[in-house]
């Protein structure tokens, strides 16, 4: 066989292992610019695979803030803005509020959502904003070199401002997201969590947080417990290994009693 | 429900009460905000024409329901006002001081990313907490705040009447040419009771809101996908390159100045807002006795109304500024007359020594207080 033909052959190959994308991701901006093993297009496909089934393309408004969520801006062919970071929950709010019948997402880092942003956060809750967020715990700061993050856990050296770990008595408790909102007993909001290393239960839950905003019930929220190997420092075994232990600090998480 | 009468005759209103009036018949629907004095009233007022949130009033202009929502802070308040710009409605805040420096954060996403976000700037005194009462020390920080290069618009009413007409203006000069756009007005100004006409609006002047995300292309099947962080120098730096060519295009529409008594004056007042009231009735005294002495006021004080001031100040023997505050005002006039008189002259270095030789500029900067007309008068004779 001529090198061309074989070539051609490998072509067409890896043009079959190409992964199946939901229709509304953008292919054209493919492929992305998250690092390879990131936890982040494994949340972005589950959410894109539930714009598709749901057929909400056209009334959807996908608001991101800065940190790794930045590099989603033009991920999907869906309406799009970046906002300051800590500050996409208040932007879905002004939204909704203006446009009752679109539907919204405020998709953040857990710095955004939980450092800088957390007034926001328990404030929307409060409030029963009829948005759906969606909030990817890496358990450190992504985008700016892997510092650590409300979510930093004292068994986890990986992070440049605590080198050796969070010392509780120095740096301060991590946060639980989830567990945290869901105490502030409002009734009737979907708040869960979930993980990427189960696609189909994490799509899942984004499907039914988003569909309580559809039904108009109210507050909805996810937190992804996600992959970053590149600040966890990890290969792909380790990766993976590292999110099981992170589970049993973050476990997956709903609470149905509040829904009616 | 109190609910602004269409009346043409005067009505004696308080300023910020006048304010929420003039959003309301520039077709606002949506108010974002959080409590501060003294621009509390703008909020309270609002509310009060929205009624029953469950069964809310409808805007004049557009027939849709109004609402508002009180938030956490003035940063999330800020930002919801960008994400209802979005949704395209005309939206709206009110705030001051420490508030206004919160919501810089917002203001200047809207500056990156276009949105013709309105805020009522009502200025209380200066240096942080400060004073509740009045000032006109959020200038710099109003036309300038934010990382970026001040695309935005900055109006500075001077009486009643025109906090009322410029506020209307100001909804729509922001959404015909989407530059986050501001009414600086101030305490005294918020606070103040007077007559004042409230008018309908001229629809010729209406611009109409329209979505910028879920908008017309959504409908073609484009989508829409923005941010406001990148990644390359040279990106960035085009698109600011950009931005400022508009600017400079839609600033000759946009700048706004007036002149008082100015053509035959040798002495030139520069002063804005609720000061340039002053400056006028200490000018009207000051003429009674002889002296030929007029005013030019900026209107928009960003952007400056370039060919107007540079026309304006040549030939004058001597130029006064009058502020309530440390020449933040001055420093915007003079940084035009730097680049505008004497960059872009033919002889730079002749321009500048002629305009030196011949005109006396002075200032009277009068930080957190307010300025009266026989101050001003006895400023301008006192002249060693
Ligand atoms: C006001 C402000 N403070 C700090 C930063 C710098 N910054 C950018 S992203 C980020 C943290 C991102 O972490 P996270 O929200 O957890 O998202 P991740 O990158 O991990 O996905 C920080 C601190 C910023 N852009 N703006
Ligand atoms: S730094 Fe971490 S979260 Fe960000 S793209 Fe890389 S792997 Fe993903």
């Amino acid at each position: 066989m001529s090198l061309q033909n074989t070539l051609k052959q490998n072509i067409n190959k890896t043009q079959q292992l190409q992964p199946i994308l939901p229709e509304c991701v953008n292919l054209s901006t493919k492929p992305h610019s998250f690092c390879p093993g990131c936890g982040h297009p494994i949340v972005l496909n589950a959410l894109g695979s539930v714009i598709d089934k749901l057929g909400i393309k056209n009334e959807t408004v996908f608001l991101i803030d800065i940190g790794c969520s930045l590099l989603a801006w033009n991920y999907f062919d869906v309406d799009t803005t970046q906002t300051h970071h800590g500050r996409t929950i208040p932007v879905a709010t002004g939204f909704k509020r203006a446009n009752p019948n679109s539907i919204v997402i405020a998709y953040l880092g857990d710095g955004g959502g939980y450092a800088i942003g957390l007034q926001h956060l328990i404030h929307a809750t409060l409030r029963n904003e009829a948005i759906t967020t969606i909030i990817v715990n890496n358990l450190n700061y992504g985008m700016t070199g892997g510092q650590m993050a409300p979510t930093t856990i004292s068994d986890q050296p990986e992070t440049t401002t605590a080198p050796l770990g969070r010392d509780r008595k120095y740096h301060g408790n991590p946060i639980n997201g989830p567990e945290m909102l869901n105490n502030l007993g409002i009734e009737n909001q979907f708040i869960a969590r979930s993980a990427v290393n189960n696609p189909i239960q994490l799509q899942m839950t984004i499907q039914r947080a988003i569909m309580h905003q559809i039904d108009n019930k109210g507050f909805s929220f996810v937190e992804a417990l996600s992959y970053c190997p590149t600040n966890w420092k990890t290969n792909a075994q380790e990766t993976i290994q590292s999110l099981e232990k992170f589970k049993k600090y973050y476990p997956n998480f709903e609470d149905t009693h509040k829904i009616k | 429900m109190k609910e602004p009468s269409q009346k043409k005759e005067k009505q004696f209103l308080q300023g910020n009460v006048i304010s929420a009036y003039a959003a309301l018949n520039a077709g606002a629907t949506n108010f974002f905000g959080y409590p501060i004095t003294p621009s509390s009233e703008i909020f309270e007022t609002w509310v009060e024409l929205t009624g029953d949130p469950d069964k809310p009033h409808k805007s004049p202009i557009t027939n849709e329901p109004i609402g508002y929502l009180q938030l956490e802070d003035e940063m999330a308040s800020g930002f919801a006002v960008t994400g209802a710009c979005l949704a395209g409605k005309k939206a709206f805040t009110a705030t001051a001081g420490p508030g206004n420096i919160l919501m810089q954060d917002a203001f200047s996403a809207a500056e990156a990313l276009r949105i013709p976000t309105v805020a009522l700037i009502v200025q209380r005194g200066g240096l942080s907490t400060s004073t509740v009462i009045y000032s006109q020390e959020e200038v710099t920080l109003t036309c300038f705040g934010g990382n970026g290069e001040g695309f935005r618009i900055v109006y500075s009413p001077s009486g009643l009447q025109e906090v009322y007409n410029y506020t209307i203006k100001a909804f729509n000069t922001a959404w015909k040419y989407r530059y986050p756009t501001f009414v600086l007005s101030d305490g005294y100004q918020g606070k103040m009771q007077g007559e004042v006409v409230i008018k309908e609006m001229n629809k010729n002047f209406y611009t109409k809101p329209s979505p910028i995300l879920l908008g017309e292309n959504r409908k073609k099947g484009i989508s829409t996908n923005m941010r406001n962080c990148y990644d390359q120098e040279e990106e960035m730096n085009e698109i600011i390159n950009n931005y400022q060519k508009d600017f400079e295009r839609d600033s000759l529409e946009i700048a706004e100045s007036e002149t008082y008594k100015a053509k035959d004056a040798d002495v030139l007042i520069i002063a804005h807002g609720i000061v340039a009231t002053a400056a006028k009735d200490a000018i009207n005294s000051l003429r009674k006795e002889g002296m030929k002495i007029g005013l030019w006021r900026p209107i928009t004080l960003r952007p400056l109304d370039r060919h107007s001031l540079l026309k304006n100040i040549s030939h004058k023997k001597q130029i006064i500024y009058v502020e309530s505050a440390l020449g933040q005002m001055a420093r915007l006039i003079n940084d035009e007359i730097v680049s505008g008189l004497f960059k872009r002259s033919t002889d730079t270095d002749t321009a500048r020594n002629n305009f030196k030789k011949n005109t006396q500029i002075r200032e009277m900067f009068r930080p957190a207080i307010g300025i009266t007309p026989e101050e001003i008068v006895k400023f301008v004779q006192n002249n060693e």
